[in-house]
C-alpha cells in the first residue's frame, strides 16, 4: 500500500511544486541540518537497524560518510527504510537526498529514471538459495526446473530470474512479495523451495532464518549487479560530493589511511596523502567540491576507509564472513578502482 | 401606458443581476471555471516538472516487454509479454477475486443475518459472535489470518493431506483433478443447456398451472434430474469422453491438476468472511424493516415459516437490503487491493510492480485510479439496474 501512497504522494509533489527552479540539495541540505537517506527495510551487512535501532551496513556507511563530508559530522544522517518498489519514486520526489539501498545500476534507471548512480560500493551478482535438508538431491542452479521461486518485486532479480529460466527452458512457480520481510517469512515457512536475491543478500537472509545451516547458496551466479548509491538528475554539485565521497573512501584504503590513523597521517611525508587530506597549502579541492577541504579526514574519522567499511559490515569482522574477492582495491586484483584526487 | 411599461421593464433588468437562477447559473459557471483551472495548473506544473526531473513520460511505455512472470494468470502471459498485458493479467485477478468474494460474502451473510433472527439460542449467539468478531478486525488482519494462521501451518508438500476426488492439501495450495474433455464432450455441454432449457420451462408451466389451479407440482426435483440426468446420459452415450490429470508428487512439489494458491484463497476467504459481517447486519436491518405484520398475516394465512420467509419477509426485505449492499460490493472490490501484502498478483500488485519496474509512477497510478473507478461505476449502475427491478411496483 505504502508506494501507492507514495506514488500518490510523488503525483501531487511534481503537480503542486514550484516550476521554478529550486534551490540546491546541497543547500537544501545543510538547511535542514542533515541528510536524508534512502536505506533498504533491513538487509544484514547492508542496510538493517541494530539492537540498539541505529542503521548498520555498507549502504548506511555511505551515508554517514556524505555526512561527514558535508558537515564535518558523521551523525547528520536520518535514515528513511524504503521496499524495492518504492525507492525510486522516494528518491525522484526529493523525500531522499541519497538512495543507497543495495541498488543495482541499470542504463534504464540511470535514464529513464531521472537518476545518476554515482559509482559501485559492491559488485554482487544474483544466486539461489535451497533448503538442502528438505532438497537433498539439488546441487546446482539448473536442477530448479519446477520449483516455487521466493523473489522480491519491482528489482532487477525478478526480471533476472525470469530470463534465467526461460534461457534454461525450466519451468518454475515466482511467489513474489513486496516487501523483504515478506520473502524472508515465505521462504522460511516453506511457501517456495527456493529463494533468490544477491548474494550477498542470501548470505545476510540466511543469518536470520530459523535454521541457518540447513539452508545452502548454490554455485552459479546468474547476473551482474552493481550495487551502488544514486542521486537525482539535475544536481551535478550534489552528484560530485556523493560520487567524490565515495571515491575519497577507496582512496584512503589504497593510501592506507585507516579511522586510528589518520590524525597522524595529516603530518605524512607523502605529497599524495597530504594532498587527499587538505594538508597542501592554499589547497582548493574540498572547497571546490563544496565541502571544507579536511573533507576527507572528516570522512575517515566517521566511517573508516572503504576496506575497513567492508570488513566491519560484511567480511571478517561481521557474521556474513564474505571475502572481498571483485570487491577488492585495483592494487589487489579487484575492481574497486578511484580517479586520483588532485 | 408609458408607466406601465417603465414598471414592467425594471423589475426585469434588476433581476439579471439578482435573478436566482442567473446567479445560479454564474456560479456555477464559475466554479467548474476554477476546478478546470486548477486542473489545467495541476496536469501542467506535472508535465513541467517531469520534464525538468529528466523522467520520461507518456503511455507507450505499455507497449514494452515485461520481463517479469507473474504466478497467476488467467490469461496467456509471459514475461515477453508486454506492460499492458501485466495490467490487464491484474485487472482481470482483481475481477476474479471481486466476483467470488462477492457471490460468497453474500450467500454468507444472508445465512449469518438470518441467524442472528433465529429463535435458537445457539446459532443467534453464535452468528452475533461472528459478526462481531469480522466486524471489529481490520481487513488486512483478517488477510493475515487466513495466509500465515490457518493455510501456512499446512504441511509441506511432501506431507499433503490427502483429500476424497483424488485431490491434496498443502501450503503451496489445493490441488484438485483437473477435467480433461476428450472427443464428444460437446454432447455433455448440450445435455447441460437442454436440461438447464428444459428446467426453466418446467418451472414456468408449473408456476402458471398453481396459479390458474392451485395444484403444486414438485419443481426442484423434476429441475434437479433434469439438469444432473441429461448430462449424465450424454457423458454415458458420447462414450465416457471425460478423463482427470491427477495431481501428482514430483521433486519439489505436487504437478498436475488444478491449482487454487493460498495467496488467492487467503484474500478471497478474508474478503468474504469480512464483507459477510457487514452484509449480515444490512440483512438483519432489512428483515426487521418489514412490519411484523407481515408475517402474522403469512402465519394467518397458514404459511410455514420458511416459506413465509422465503415468499413474503425477504422480498420486502431485499428492498430495504439492495442499497447498502451494493456499497459493500464497492468496499470488497476496493479491499482487493490488499492483496499486495501476501503477494496474491492483482491489479495494484502488477501494476506497481510495473510502476517500479518502468519508474512511470504517474502515469501507473492514473491507471489504476482509472480503472478502479471504472470497476466501481459499473458495479454502481449495475446494483442501481437491480434496485430499480426489485423496487415497489405501484399499480
Amino acid at each position: 500500500m505504502k508506494n501507492i501512497a507514495i506514488g500518490i504522494l510523488t503525483a501531487a509533489a511534481l503537480g503542486l511544486m514550484a516550476s521554478a527552479a529550486s534551490a540546491t540539495t546541497l543547500d537544501t541540505v545543510k538547511a535542514k541540518g542533515f541528510i536524508q537517506c534512502g536505506v533498504s527495510t533491513g538487509l544484514a551487512g547492508f542496510s538493517a537497524p541494530d539492537d540498539k535501532g541505529d542503521w548498520q551496513g555498507i549502504d548506511a556507511d555511505f551515508c554517514r560518510a556524505v555526512a561527514a563530508a558535508v558537515f564535518g559530522d558523521g551523525t547528520k544522517v536520518k535514515f528513511t527504510p524504503l521496499s524495492a518498489k518504492e525507492r525510486f519514486t522516494a528518491l525522484q520526489s526529493g523525500e531522499v537526498d541519497i538512495l543507497s539501498r543495495n541498488t543495482t545500476w541499470t542504463i534504464n534507471r540511470d535514464t529513464a529514471l531521472g537518476l545518476n548512480f554515482i559509482g559501485v560500493t559492491y559488485y554482487d551478482g544474483q544466486g539461489f538459495m535451497i533448503n538442502a535438508k528438505k532438497l537433498p538431491g539439488v546441487n546446482s542452479a539448473l536442477q530448479l526446473s519446477g520449483a516455487a521461486v521466493c523473489v522480491q518485486s519491482g528489482t532487477t532479480t525478478e526480471l533476472n530470474l525470469a530470463d534465467y529460466f526461460k534461457a534454461n527452458k525450466m519451468e518454475y512457480n515466482p511467489v513474489v512479495f513486496e516487501k523483504l520481510e515478506e520473502v524472508n517469512a515465505a521462504y522460511d515457512a516453506g511457501r517456495c523451495d527456493v529463494y533468490t536475491t544477491d548474494q550477498s543478500g542470501l548470505y545476510g537472509i540466511r543469518l536470520t532464518l530459523a535454521s541457518p545451516a540447513d539452508h545452502v547458496v548454490l554455485p552459479e551466479i546468474i547476473s551482474k549487479e552493481p550495487l551502488g548509491p544514486a542521486v537525482r538528475q539535475g544536481d551535478d554539485q550534489w552528484y560530485h560530493i556523493v560520487k567524490w565521497t565515495y571515491f575519497a573512501l577507496l582512496q584512503a584504503e589504497e593510501l592506507g589511511i585507516t579511522k586510528a590513523n589518520v590524525d597522524e597521517m595529516k603530518n605524512s611525508a607523502s605529497p599524495e596523502i597530504k594532498r587527499v587530506l587538505g594538508q597542501e597549502a592554499d589547497t582548493k579541492i574540498g572547497t571546490d567540491l563544496g565541502v571544507s577541504n579536511d573533507w576527507v579526514v572528516n570522512i575517515v574519522k566517521a566511517v573508516g576507509n572503504y576496506g575497513e567499511l567492508f570488513e566491519r559490515n560484511v567480511g571478517s569482522g561481521s557474521p556474513l564472513k564474505i571475502a572481498r574477492g571483485i570487491n577488492a582495491l585495483w592494487t589487489k586484483g579487484g575492481l574497486q578502482y578511484a580517479p586520483p584526487i588532485r | 401606458m408609458a408607466s406601465q411599461e417603465v414598471l414592467r421593464e425594471e423589475p426585469s433588468r434588476a433581476s439579471l443581476i439578482n435573478n436566482p437562477t442567473v446567479r445560479g447559473i454564474l456560479y456555477q459557471c464559475l466554479v467548474v471555471a476554477l476546478l478546470v483551472a486548477g486542473v489545467w495548473w495541476i496536469v501542467h506544473n506535472t508535465i513541467v516538472n517531469l520534464t525538468n526531473l529528466h523522467i520520461a513520460s507518456g503511455f507507450t511505455f505499455l507497449r514494452g516487454r515485461a520481463g517479469f512472470d507473474i504466478s497467476d494468470t488467467a490469461i496467456a502471459y509471459t514475461s515477453d509479454s508486454t506492460y499492458g498485458r501485466a495490467i490487464i493479467v491484474g485487472l482481470i485477478n482483481t475481477l476474479i477475486v471481486a466476483f467470488a468474494g462477492i457471490i460468497t460474502a453474500t450467500i454468507i451473510g444472508f445465512i449469518v443475518g438470518i441467524g442472528r433472527l433465529s429463535k435458537n439460542w445457539l446459532i443467534q449467539k453464535i452468528c452475533t459472535v461472528y459478526v462481531e468478531v469480522f466486524r471489529n478486525i481490520p481487513p488486512l488482519l483478517v488477510i493475515f489470518f487466513w495466509y500465515s494462521g490457518v493455510l501456512a501451518v499446512l504441511p509441506a508438500p511432501r506431507d499433503s493431506v490427502h483429500l476424497p476426488f483424488g485431490s491434496f492439501l498443502n501450503q503451496r495450495g489445493f490441488y484438485f483433478p483437473r477435467a480433461v474433455w476428450g472427443d464428444g464432450s460437446w454432447l455433455i455441454l448440450v445435455g447441460l443447456l437442454v436440461g438447464i432449457a428444459m428446467a426453466w420451462f418446467v418451472a414456468r408451466k408449473a408456476h402458471l398451472r398453481q396459479m390458474a389451479t392451485g395444484q403444486q407440482f414438485p419443481v426442484f426435483w423434476t429441475s434437479l434430474a433434469l439438469i444432473v440426468g441429461l448430462p449424465l446420459l450424454a457423458y454415458v452415450l458420447s462414450g465416457f469422453p471425460l478423463t482427470f490429470d491427477l495431481p501428482k508428487q514430483s521433486t519439489f512439489n505436487l504437478t498436475g491438476g488444478f491449482v487454487v494458491k493460498p495467496e488467492f484463497l487467503s484474500l478471497y476467504l478474508a474478503l468474504s468472511f469480512y464483507t459477510a459481517a457487514f452484509i449480515a447486519e444490512i440483512v438483519r436491518a432489512g428483515i426487521r424493516g418489514v412490519a411484523r405484520g407481515q408475517s402474522e398475516a403469512s402465519a394467518a394465512l397458514g404459511l410455514r415459516s420458511g416459506q413465509a420467509l422465503r415468499l413474503v419477509v425477504v422480498p420486502q426485505a431485499m428492498r430495504i437490503v439492495i442499497p447498502p449492499l451494493a456499497s459493500q460490493y464497492l468496499n470488497l472490490t476496493k479491499n482487493s487491493s490488499l492483496a499486495i501484502a501476501i503477494g496474491y498478483p492483482d491489479l495494484t500488485a502488477t501494476t506497481g510492480t510495473v510502476l517500479n519496474q518502468t519508474g512511470q509512477a504517474v502515469e501507473c497510478v492514473v491507471i489504476m485510479m482509472v480503472i478502479y473507478l471504472a470497476i466501481s461505476v459499473l458495479t454502481s449502475l449495475l446494483m442501481n439496474w437491480f434496485n430499480a427491478k426489485m423496487a415497489l411496483v405501484e399499480r
